[in-house]
């Protein structure tokens, strides 16, 4: 799921200053499953606000609403009528939904209260951790199912560099060494003369580097 | 044992502290409250297992939210009590109250004459 972080409230605050009516928009998909941007969220924010706002003795009136998704806009249609209403949008869906919220109401402010981290799982309640993100070739076939683009520090093909120590990578002694992972697994696998394939540098115009990517399905296309 | 505790406490029954969400708390002191605490099972002795154990971890992050918007995070505590003690029950009523008294009313009461929740 696409994993985020709700931004500061004075950041909101400040996006917010001009308006007196938003529209406060939450997403049913991976921003409710990480608790960042559901409908929950969605209320504790617009309480935040009502008391920010009420304790400036300022007024403002906001609508809480939660769309199924803010990234397909079917769903996006089901603000269409009330939308006009407000001054601005508050999205608290991941960057894909707020700009695609702002792609379908070309003359509102569309605001977003998360900050978008990363393709990720949940350890545990409360706990998300990355684990993917997006290059576009994927290569956990050949280091053992731990991806050494999104969980080595400096995405490493042929790893570990000297940072790693005790299974621990350099920046940060909390991560684990993705190379260590590998090694790791590879050993549990029985598969640890893999490790000696040297995997070639990485074409990464399929990843961020070749643009902007779209994903076309001719059979589905209406 | 006719135990008395301040009139200003206002007493909202639920099933179990873990019941309780931040977004009822907030709502609270929309609606103007100067203070809001839990008063949870003794920790260990929830019926539900970790209902107080959930609440206590709420109260925390709702100090945080509180803190956020500009209200003392003292408003917000989490107690535990027995049940069956009522002294207790009345000992926290007149502590919280006490210290609410301290801070003063709600910011957000005394900066908005005009304000409805």
């Amino acid at each position: 799921m696409i994993v985020g972080n709700r931004k500061p409230l004075e950041e909101i605050l400040e996006m917010i200053r001009p308006y007196r009516k938003i529209l406060l928009l939450g997403c049913r998909e991976c921003v409710t499953v990480c608790a960042v941007g559901g409908e929950r969220e969605v209320a504790v924010l617009a309480s935040e606000l009502k008391l920010v706002r009420a304790k400036q003795d300022q007024e403002i009136e906001i609508k809480e609403f939660a769309l199924e998704r803010q990234c397909d806009h079917e769903y996006i249609d089901q603000i269409k009528p009330f939308a006009g209403d407000y001054e601005a949008i508050v999205s608290m869906a991941c960057g894909a939904g707020v700009q695609y919220v702002a792609e379908n109401f070309p003359k509102m402010m569309v605001l977003p209260a998360v900050n978008t981290t990363f393709l990720g799982v949940t350890l545990e309640q409360g706990v998300w951790s990355e684990r993917c993100q997006g290059c576009g070739d994927c290569v956990l076939h050949l280091t053992a199912g731990v991806c050494p683009v999104a969980r080595c520090a400096k995405s490493l093909f042929n790893g570990p560099c000297g940072g790693s120590s005790n299974g621990k990578c350099e920046v940060d002694k909390d991560t684990n060494c993705a190379w260590q992972l590998i090694i790791d697994r590879l050993k549990e696998l029985g598969q640890l003369e893999r490790y000696e394939e040297i995997i070639p540098p990485k074409d990464w115009s399929t990843a961020r580097d070749g643009g902007p990517r779209v994903r076309i399905r001719e059979d589905l296309r209406l | 044992m006719r135990l008395s505790y301040p009139t200003n406490v206002k007493v909202v029954k639920v099933p179990c502290t873990g019941r309780v969400d931040v977004i009822m708390v907030l709502k609270a002191f929309e609606s103007g409250v100067d203070g809001v605490y839990l008063a949870g099972c003794l920790e260990g002795e929830c019926h539900f297992l970790k209902g107080n154990l959930r609440a206590k971890k709420r109260v925390m992050y709702l100090k945080k939210l509180l803190a956020e918007v500009g209200i003392e995070p003292e408003r917000v505590e989490m107690y535990n009590v027995s049940s069956s003690d009522g002294p207790r029950f009345a000992q926290i009523a007149h502590e919280m109250t006490a210290k609410i008294r301290t801070l003063g009313p709600s910011p957000i009461k005394s900066a908005s004459k005009s304000f409805k929740a």
